[in-house]
């Protein structure tokens, strides 16, 4: 019962705009110092320190750079369909400003995921492109964030907007599945998946370690984009209110700006 | 280091060019996301200030005027 009532107190702040943005600052400083530590220490440790792989050579480095983007990639989209799932039945505004964050940085790390894995492809496969499973499922993710993109360009009613991509969303994940079983339901060229939950990885740790850093580095990197996005939509959407101005001269305004105090003024017309 | 010497950490045994093409890309597309973003924040944050003090100004403008017309009658 009490939880209960906590939990919907907890659900009743994620709607506060204000809440949210106080309650991210910290957050934003943790992730980009995770991410510029992790992605530093897997960068050096996959390019330099790494074994190479017996058969592909050095050319399997490209791993520590695609699989995450991949990854990462298909996360944003999948936060992307639970933020328009949780937009469309709650009507929860911060959920559009949670999709309009992921789609930029989801559509380029599905774009990087794609050339990177063309560079790998050509000195493994032979070949720049392929048409198989896994690619073209990939493929069609960089074009639904490219029309969930263009379609919040185009409509400018934020309500509209907002469940119109929300529905976008979340129809287009069944995509992620397909991206994700492609490797198992047709016997393509991408290799399997090099995690997985259940099983320990095929690779030695010295290989998947680095990977797993360049992971969690990745993740991090997104985390960080994805909360300063929002809080910077917040802060434009509600730019006018009292509590916008609150936050902005605490943190670092000029002290000229302070002295007027506006609560002093409002009272004036009384006397 | 895996490698024997720094020429062949760059030659990445005949596949430096793929090698490093992928890793640039990469760090192209962060770096470009990072500063973007962190542009994109402090031109919001800096047009709210100015906002704010506009404001700000006004109404201290309006205080002023007010007291002036007291002050006359």
């Amino acid at each position: 019962m009490k939880l209960n009532q906590k939990l919907k107190e907890y659900w009743h702040k994620l709607g506060s705009p204000r809440w949210f943005y106080e309650i991210t600052t910290n957050w934003v400083t943790f992730f980009g110092i995770g991410a510029l530590l992790l992605l530093v220490t897997g960068l050096v440790w996959g390019l330099a320190f790494a074994p190479a792989d017996y058969q592909q050579g050095n050319s399997f480095r490209i791993m520590y750079v695609h699989v995450p983007a991949a990854m990462v990639a298909q996360s944003l989209y999948i936060g992307m369909g639970v933020a328009g799932f949780i937009g469309l039945v709650w009507r929860m505004k911060l959920t559009d400003v949670a999709i309009g964050a992921c789609l930029p940085l989801g559509m380029v790390l599905t774009a990087l995921a794609l050339f990177t894995g063309g560079v790998w492809g050509k000195p493994t496969w032979g070949s720049w492109w392929e048409w198989d499973g896994r690619t073209v499922s990939t493929l069609v993710l960089l074009f639904l964030y490219i029309g969930i993109y263009a379609l919040r360009e185009a409509i400018p009613d934020l309500d509209l907007r907002a469940r119109a991509s929300a529905l976008v969303c979340l129809v287009g994940t069944v995509n992620i599945p397909i991206i994700k079983y492609s490797v198992e339901w047709w016997n393509t060229l991408h290799q399997s998946a090099s995690f997985s939950l259940t099983e320990k990885p095929a690779m030695p740790v010295e290989m998947w370690l680095p990977l797993l850093i360049m992971g969690l580095g990745f993740y991090c990197f997104a985390g960080h984009q994805v909360l300063s996005r929002m809080r910077l939509e917040v802060l434009t959407r509600e730019a006018n209110s009292r509590w916008v101005a609150e936050v902005m001269l605490s943190k670092g305004a000029p002290a000229a700006v302070m002295q007027p105090s506006t609560t002093d003024t409002t009272d004036h017309g009384k006397d | 280091m895996y490698f024997d010497s720094f020429t062949e950490f760059l030659r990445m045994g005949d596949h430096g060019l793929y090698v490093w093409v992928a890793y640039g890309s990469t760090l192209v597309v962060l770096l470009g996301a990072f500063f973007i973003t962190r542009s994109m924040s402090r031109s919001v944050e800096e047009n709210i200030r100015w906002a704010i003090l506009a404001r700000q100004a006004e109404q201290v403008a309006g205080i002023a005027a007010k007291q002036g017309r007291s002050n006359e009658s």
